[in-house]
């Protein structure tokens, strides 16, 4: 029991993602390990483009063609996930991981009701009939505090707010042991985006599942997150315990991606960009607004070296942070 | 409810214009067709046939709106007139005997091709790149790009004369007295196999091919990844995910193909000799049967109206947004 619990909930190792073009390949992500342990929120930051997405899709093995994984493992419960066939993976998928979209505004069927499109992941994983499905479907829509009667209704009839809920709920449906959140609260406003936030949080204490949460709002990752990873370009590069991070960010890219969030008091500072070149073949595009001497990477983003127990950083073996 | 009422006063409003330009135009034509005719038939005609002429081009000398009223009351009453060519039946009669083929015809060919084709779409789109996918679109163009009579000439000559697999004429055997019976049936379905295949032929490509695009651009759409992630079984993430989103243009194009049923097997009945109201409209303006022209130029309006309302109705089903309270 004990050695089931200290199991992490899913274990990703060495992951490489490639966009694979007519005669050219551009890497989504490389090198990418971490591991998220029953009951934690794991946080993975970065800004558009790194890389956080193409994870959060690999996991789900929703990648579409000319994305492909090429080298890596990622194991679920200690079953590999990418040795799934096609009749297991979709037994898989929602059962042990659900997903919340980052557009909810459009993960949602428009010819469909809410109704139906809760209802039918009972149909299909539960073998309900339609009426137990609508029952079930009501109870969701309660727990995340939407009126049941709701259930006839069509994406198009609710708010923004309300549509991000009942996607919640719909990933909550077969009690997952992890959630997957990719920018859940990107299209709504500061004071929804706080309810969501709110609601995610009673949920996860209430049902104990673990959380993949990706944003680029560093901010509010810190108040969710137990541990998190920034990304930049592909690749992880400081990996630690959430607050610790915060309180002292080792790499430079992960203070200036803090930086890049205004704090709203204390003194007036000039805002720092985050880099500007483009990432080729032999440059990691940041070094160029690299803060500290960091020649030595100028190159490559070097992989990640643990430099004090749970603190991971990616610099080069005699590169001081 | 509301939207349905709204779009029934707006087709009324439609009709009741149709129904006047119908009245005047022929008022308005220059020239004496009366006469015109007289002098073609060489005085073969019969003095109650002038009079309809007469009748019909607002020759009677009643003003202007007094005519317009009789002529209103007459076409909701049902009364066209008297067609010239097939003296003395009435023009609603000579319609009537012959809508029914047309639309029988022209609504199975519809049917089929919309149905067919959407489905190959569908399949198309789904295995996008495959081998179904490489072969059918490209055949199907291939084939609807030849000219529509050039096709059904082949066909006709193929499988109706050389082969004799199919019947050359008519829309059941001489003899047959038509009624809910296995031969007449029998027949009547075999007379209407080349005539409906050589229209399926020619139009199914195009529903193939706007099916396969739009639901190309529906499977890029968010909740498909997101049915995807539901882990749906992939035949309910097609049909009821991707299609059924997918198929609401092909609908608008149904609405518009029903409304043409009619009005557009011209070209069909006459190279079959389906006796339709496409192959009686060659006929009347061959006679120069003015009341039949008008009679079914009124039908053809008719039907393309009502055709429009039902997709309108059907749409409103099929697609939650535009329900507007």
């Amino acid at each position: 029991m004990d050695s089931a619990r200290d199991e992490p909930v899913l274990d990703v190792r060495g992951l490489r993602v490639e966009y694979r073009g007519d005669g050219r390949s551009v890497v989504g992500a490389d090198d990418v390990s971490f591991s998220i342990g029953a009951g934690e929120v794991f946080g993975l930051a970065g800004e558009s483009g790194c890389g956080k997405s193409t994870i959060a899709n690999a996991v789900m093995r929703l990648l579409k063609p000319p994305a492909e994984i090429t080298a890596g493992s990622i194991r679920f419960q200690g079953r590999d996930v990418l040795a799934l066939d096609g009749r297991e993976l979709r037994a898989f998928r929602w059962r042990e991981i659900a997903m919340v979209f980052q557009s909810a505004m459009n993960s949602l069927n428009p010819v469909l009701t809410i109704g139906e499109q809760i209802g039918d992941i009972f149909t299909t994983h539960e073998k309900l009939k339609k009426r137990a499905a609508r029952e079930r479907a009501g109870e969701l829509l309660e727990l995340v505090g939407i009126d049941p009667g709701r259930l006839k209704a069509y994406p198009h009839q609710l708010s923004g707010g309300m549509r991000q809920r009942v996607v919640i709920a719909m990933a909550v449906a077969l009690r997952p042991r992890l959630l997957i959140m990719d920018e859940p609260t990107t299209a709504l406003d500061v004071v929804v985006q706080q309810e969501i936030m709110a609601q995610i949080r009673d949920l996860q204490r209430e049902l104990g599942f673990s959380i993949l949460f990706i944003t680029h709002d560093m901010s509010l990752m810190v108040e969710l997150s137990d541990r998190m990873g920034v990304m930049y370009g592909g690749r992880i590069v400081e990996l630690a315990n959430a607050k610790d991070l915060f309180a002292k960010p080792l790499h430079p890219y992960t203070e200036a991606l803090m930086n890049a969030f205004p704090p709203l008091t204390g003194p007036r500072r000039e805002l720092t960009g985050l880099f500007d070149a483009p990432r080729t073949a032999d440059s990691c595009g940041f070094h160029v607004r690299c803060p500290d001497d960091r020649s030595d990477c100028s190159a490559n983003i070097p992989d990640l070296r643990e430099v004090a127990p749970g603190r991971w950083v990616a610099q080069s073996a005699q590169g001081a942070p | 409810m509301r939207l349905i009422l709204r779009n029934l006063g707006f087709y009324l409003l439609a009709f009741w214009v149709s129904i006047t330009l119908n009245f005047l135009l022929p008022r308005f034509m220059p020239g004496d067709p009366v006469s015109r005719m007289f002098a073609r038939t060489q005085g073969g005609m019969q003095p109650e046939q002038l009079a309809q002429l007469e009748k019909l081009f607002g020759l009677d000398d009643r003003p202007l709106w007094e005519q317009y009223v009789t002529y209103v009351k007459s076409v909701f009453t049902g009364d066209l007139g008297i067609s010239i060519t097939r003296f003395p039946t009435p023009v609603s009669e000579v319609i009537g005997s012959q809508l029914g083929w047309t639309l029988l015809l022209g609504a199975t060919a519809l049917v089929v091709a919309a149905v067919v084709g959407n489905l190959l779409g569908i399949v198309a789109a789904w295995r996008r790149g495959g081998v179904f996918d490489s072969v059918f679109p490209p055949l199907l163009v291939f084939v609807g790009s030849f000219p529509y009579f050039w096709l059904a000439m082949g066909a006709l000559y193929l499988f109706g004369v050389t082969l004799g697999w199919f019947p050359l004429r008519h829309a059941y055997d001489a003899g047959l007295t038509p009624g809910f019976n296995a031969e007449f049936l029998a027949s009547a379905a075999t007379h209407l196999v080349l005539p409906a295949l050589t229209v399926v032929a020619v139009t199914v490509g195009s529903w193939m091919l706007g099916m396969r695009n739009t639901m190309i651009a529906t499977a890029a759409e968010d909740y498909i990844t997101m049915a995807q992630a539901k882990g749906l079984s992939p035949s309910r993430i097609m049909f009821r995910y991707a299609a059924r989103n997918a198929l609401l243009p092909s609908v608008t194009n149904f609405g518009i193909g029903l409304g043409f049923v009619v009005g557009g097997a011209l070209l069909t009945e006459v190279v079959f000799a389906y006796p339709g109201i496409g192959f009686q409209l060659l006929a009347a303006v061959q006679g120069l049967d003015y009341p039949l022209m008008q009679g079914i130029f009124l039908t053809i309006t008719a039907t393309v109206l009502l055709a429009n309302f039902l997709v309108d109705i059907l749409y409103v089903r099929l697609d939650p947004r535009v329900r507007v309270r």
